[in-house]
């Protein structure tokens, strides 16, 4: 797990340990310069077999460009890619079988029906049985709970039955391995639970996930393992845990003897702030190692007389504020 | 591929045109009907005076017709939407992905637009047929040598013909299909297919450029005549069938190279 400011984005993000052969996806400075431009700037993916894998990022981070060039639509400009056991875009044709994708949203044949839309989809892979075509089609709309609208014209479809078309397509045989961007996009809340659920039976069939997201409360909630881009740039990945155990927690002092709480929290190493309440001293627990019960055991011993004593840690939203940047200004 | 034709044949667009060329044969036959009861002469294309004596030139006469403009611009429209309409309704990405390999894909896309070269040249033909011979007296053809062959002979003929047709528009489809993957327009792409069989055909006019006339795709699409004699003379369908082929070579190669490595952003 490494975390970086982005304003040091420039060093290559250490990719976790973890034996090659259970990598699901795996790359390697991967990259993609439209114009001048570079979209992706030379990221180091590492997609563990059996998570659900949280892609998250602001828009226009690259996260739909890096997917893109996992699936092989787009040419890498420069870097590796690993899908399941094969490299990318060379073994496309026996890797992608394996691999289930809703890329920027769902696309359908408006004059088709849903039925009929998932059955030319699945007819364009050469190595999906025909014989056993209308029993898959018929099986993923039923998961996506579609089944009683598969006849109906895709283009009398609202968004959120589109999304959901979306998703059965991905899910037209087993897979490996699953790739859904921003798969929840105009759902309404139950269609956002079922699709969580839908995950995560998926993932406990074994199956990895990799979802693209902006959205961190959905993210938090469906997955184990999570990349944080920015601006083409990987800025951290690992677990939820080692994410938010990166935050920096706060300590909040209250006490009559403020100016010894200074002078102990300062021996520790730490940088204390100023309130316009003198009974109060705030720091960041910015030594690494330092733990809060150190703090408060060393105020006791030095006789502060502590009245509230409080942590906070960073929240997972502050994490991933303070590694995107702050705003409504889409990068890029 | 069975996928493509059941998609491109379950359009209600193709239908239209199809029906749209259907009508051509049948405005023919009925204005030639309704204005032939006077002198039975009039001003026209060839053969168009024939009709009242035979009925089966109808067919004759409207694939003479549609082959400038009509033809032409179904098959832009078919043959410009092949990547293009794809990349546009954004399916283009899952059906790579499904995998369907782009070669593949290409190779299909450009038979559906073969059949639907033949489907539209047939639907003239037959419609034709079966106008001319509801409208106007049937029998026994004389053909341009002079001999005459009976009805069944003539459709075997026109068979001929619908091919000889087809074959002469798969060099635009060709090309359509080249300028479809350079777009994600797909009007864009349909529009520039049609307005190149118009330029061709306006540089094949112009008695200036006989160098260049051998050349242009164009060239052979009304020299069907040949197939109307006894014996058949395929010299016309020969330099034809060589002619397409050598646009099919080029332009397939440069889809191939656009497409093999375009990035799909669509």
């Amino acid at each position: 797990m490494t975390i970086r400011p982005p304003e040091e984005s420039a060093l290559p993000v250490r990719t976790p340990r973890v034996n090659m052969a259970s990598l699901a996806i795996q790359t390697h400075g991967l990259t993609k310069v439209f114009g001048k431009q570079a979209v992706v700037g030379g990221i180091d993916l590492a997609v563990p077999s059996g998570t659900v894998f949280g892609f998250l990022g602001p828009n226009g981070s690259g996260k739909t460009t890096t997917i893109r060039m996992l699936l092989g639509l787009a040419a890498a400009s420069s870097g590796e890619i690993n899908l399941l056991d094969g490299v990318m875009p060379r073994d496309a044709r026996a890797v992608l079988p394996r691999v289930g994708a809703l890329v920027e949203g769902p696309a359908i044949y408006p004059f088709l029906s849903g039925r009929a839309n998932l059955q030319r989809f699945d007819a364009a892979d050469r190595h999906t049985s025909p014989s056993t075509r209308n029993a898959r089609v018929d099986a993923a709309l039923e998961r996506v709970g579609l089944g009683h609208a598969a006849t109906k014209r895709a283009h009398a479809y609202s968004l959120g039955m589109k999304q959901r078309l979306g998703i059965a397509n991905a899910l037209l045989a087993p897979r490996e391995l699953l790739i859904l961007d921003e798969p929840t996009n105009g759902l309404d809340p139950q269609g956002t639970r079922e699709v969580r659920n839908l995950i995560k039976s998926l993932s406990d069939d074994g199956t990895t996930i990799f979802v693209s997201s902006h959205l961190l409360a959905e993210v938090e909630q469906m997955c184990s393992m999570v990349a944080v881009m920015s601006a083409g740039r990987l800025v951290a990945q690992g677990t939820l845990d080692e994410l938010r155990s990166e935050g920096i927690a706060r300590v909040r002092v209250t006490t009559p003897d403020h100016v010894e709480a200074r002078r102990v929290l300062a021996g520790l190493g730490l940088d204390t702030e100023t309130h316009g309440r003198d009974d109060v001293v705030t720091a960041e627990l910015s030594v690494p190692g330092l733990l809060p019960e150190t703090v408060n055991a060393a105020l006791v011993r030095a006789d502060v007389r502590v009245r509230g004593f409080e942590t906070s840690g960073a929240s997972l939203e502050d994490r991933f504020v303070a590694l995107t940047g702050e705003g409504f200004d889409v990068a890029g | 591929m069975l996928s493509e034709i059941t998609v491109l044949f379950r359009r209600l667009r193709t239908w239209a045109m199809i029906g749209a060329l259907a009508l051509i044969p049948v405005l023919i036959a009925v204005v030639v009907r309704v204005s032939s009861d006077g002198s039975g002469s009039g001003r026209g294309p060839a053969f168009l005076n024939s009709i009242t004596q035979n009925g089966l030139f109808v067919s004759l006469t409207a694939l003479t017709v549609a082959i400038p403009l009509f033809l032409p611009l179904t098959i832009g429209v078919v043959a410009g939407d092949t990547i293009a309409g794809e990349a546009n309704l954004g399916t283009l990405r899952y059906l790579l992905v499904a995998p369907a390999g782009r070669i593949r894909l290409l190779l299909v896309k450009y038979a559906g637009a073969a059949l639907f070269c033949f489907v539209a040249t047939l639907t003239v033909v037959v419609t034709g047929g079966i106008i001319g011979a509801l409208l106007f007296p049937v029998g026994p053809v004389t053909l341009l040598s002079g001999d005459t062959v009976g009805i069944a002979g003539y459709f075997v003929r026109l068979l001929l013909l619908a091919l000889y047709v087809t074959v002469s528009l798969l060099g635009l489809s060709a090309i359509g299909l080249f300028i479809s993957t350079l777009t994600t327009i797909p009007v864009g792409a349909m529009a520039a297919t049609a307005a190149l069989a118009a330029v061709a055909q306006i540089l094949g006019a112009l008695p200036q450029l006989e160098w260049l006339h051998p050349w242009l795709f164009t060239n052979y699409w009304l020299g069907f005549a040949d197939l109307l004699r006894e014996p058949i003379v395929w010299t016309s369908f020969a330099d034809n069938a060589l002619l397409q082929a050598g646009y099919i070579a080029v332009f397939g190669t440069l889809a191939y190279g656009r497409f093999s490595t375009k990035d799909i952003l669509s």
